[in-house]
């Protein structure tokens, strides 16, 4: 049986870990490579890195972290971050990522998902949703949460998948940092609206809030503040989970 | 070239950046190549892929390696297929209707049932009995597509995603894998040296 997945999530700017509240008041949490490997050898299922201040200018920096990684890291890494072209992901591909995530750029221009997933195939292409809750729906933010794009996030999840994505992370953007757990509805809603993987992201405090993703229809789960703080360990995380009858990689 | 340098080909869509990165941490060393004469002179060959079975297919013909693989493989010369790599060994596959494989496994690779979410992404058991190189244990899968008989001649691991499929194969120094070794942290990397110490006996012998 396929093992439900734990994500620690490094949000990256200028080649440093930092984490927010509602994508703002960033503060420095640790080198990606470090944690990085702490992580695996604490049992992570996957990694993501995503650099949150991506530009033009700190291109470079971002692909230098990503090798830095690489090097460390022997388990699955996504790569997120101002991936606007196909040229894009191959860079990051190149430097040692296995996925690459877009996100606002596949919301003003969608084919970028078609092109990726004919070049690199769908298991390599993850959507990013950051979905905002309004007026009884969940709205589609963009350019790191700071703008709604007008688009229904659902929908969107739906559109990606049959444009060839390969997975979902799917972020609540009002619980994102937050530890308030995550949008379960917004994780129920969207996972039965698509075949594909749904990795659940924003809000988590505790090993209770990531068995209820999973319950929800999460196939992973992704975290950051409460492994990088070492509130919990994610060994201890699994092993909560194996006791609920989640099937788990120990 | 030296002899314990592992030659990976490459496909022109794969994930290199690990492959490499994974025997570096064996402090193997690695040339990536898509050049016929360096590929044949490998001792040591890993066919790396991902992305879909007819572009794969049609890059490996446009680079001449279609028949240098075969007889690679035929001879028993160390030979290593990850993902991808495990299907284009078959005869054809369901994602390219109509494009002939490198033909050296029967059957055809198909895609799983719709009652699972697909691609299968993470962690799944793999189970196998009596195996050089392969072992029982978790090994990491990105897939969509898979064999489900195993074929005859070669010993063959299994997994179950909606029902049982092919996660490895082996027949002496060849190895291919539906599974990522180089992504399946310390298990895959020990998989990885059992596959070069395999390899390097036949060197010997």
């Amino acid at each position: 049986m396929l093992s439900r997945r734990i994500i620690p999530c490094l949000d990256v700017r200028d080649g440093r870990v930092v984490k927010g509240v509602n994508f703002a008041g960033l503060r420095d949490a640790g080198d990606p490579a470090e944690l990085a490997a702490r992580y695996e050898s604490e049992g992570a299922d996957e990694l993501a890195l995503l650099d949150v201040s991506a530009t033009t200018d700190n291109r470079a920096t971002a692909l230098d972290c990503v090798r830095a990684v690489r090097r460390t890291l022997g388990i699955p890494l996504t790569v997120g971050g101002g991936v606007r072209s196909v040229d894009d992901a191959l860079r990051l591909l190149d430097a040692g990522a296995d996925k690459i995530a877009v996100n606002s750029a596949a919301v003003s221009r969608p084919e970028l998902i078609a092109e990726c997933a004919a070049r690199f195939g769908a298991q390599c292409v993850v959507v990013a949703i950051d979905a905002r809750h309004m007026e009884g729906a969940w709205r589609v933010m963009v350019r790191s949460g700071s703008n709604a794009s007008g688009r229904d996030a659902v929908q969107w999840a739906v559109h990606s998948q049959s444009l060839g994505a390969g997975e979902i992370l799917l972020t609540s953007w009002d619980r994102d940092g937050t530890r308030s757990g995550y949008d379960l509805d917004l994780i129920r809603s969207v996972a039965s609206a698509v075949s594909i993987p749904v990795i659940a992201s924003g809000g988590a405090a505790g090993p209770e809030d990531l068995l209820r993703a999973v319950q929800c229809g999460a196939e992973a789960v992704l975290a950051a503040s409460i492994f990088h703080d070492r509130q919990f360990q994610i060994s201890e995380v699994k092993e909560f989970l194996r006791q609920h009858q989640v099937e788990v990689r120990l | 070239m030296n002899s314990h340098e592992v030659v990976i080909v490459r496909t022109g869509s794969a994930n290199l950046a690990s492959v490499q990165a994974a025997f570096d941490r064996l402090r193997i060393r690695t040339l990536v190549s898509d050049d016929p004469s360096e590929i044949d002179r490998a001792h040591l060959l890993v066919l790396p892929g991902v992305g879909a079975f007819g572009p794969a297919m049609a890059s490996l013909e446009r680079r001449g390696l279609v028949s240098l693989l075969q007889s690679r493989v035929k001879d028993d010369r160390p030979t290593l297929a990850i993902c991808l790599g495990l299907q284009l060994l078959c005869e054809a596959s369901e994602e390219s209707p109509g494009i002939g494989g490198l033909g050296l496994i029967s059957g055809a690779a198909q895609r799983f049932a719709a009652d699972v979410r697909i691609p299968q992404m993470g962690w799944n058991k793999v189970e196998v009995q009596e195996a050089r190189v392969l072992r029982s244990g978790a090994m990491y899968f990105a897939n969509s597509y898979r064999l489900i008989d195993p074929p005859p001649g070669w010993t063959a691991a299994v997994t179950n995603y909606g029902g049982p499929f092919v996660s490895a194969i082996e027949r002496g120094n060849v190895v291919a894998c539906q599974f990522h070794p180089e992504l399946s942290g310390r298990e895959g990397l020990d998989m990885l040296w059992r596959w070069l110490e395999v390899s390097a006996e036949a060197v010997t012998c």
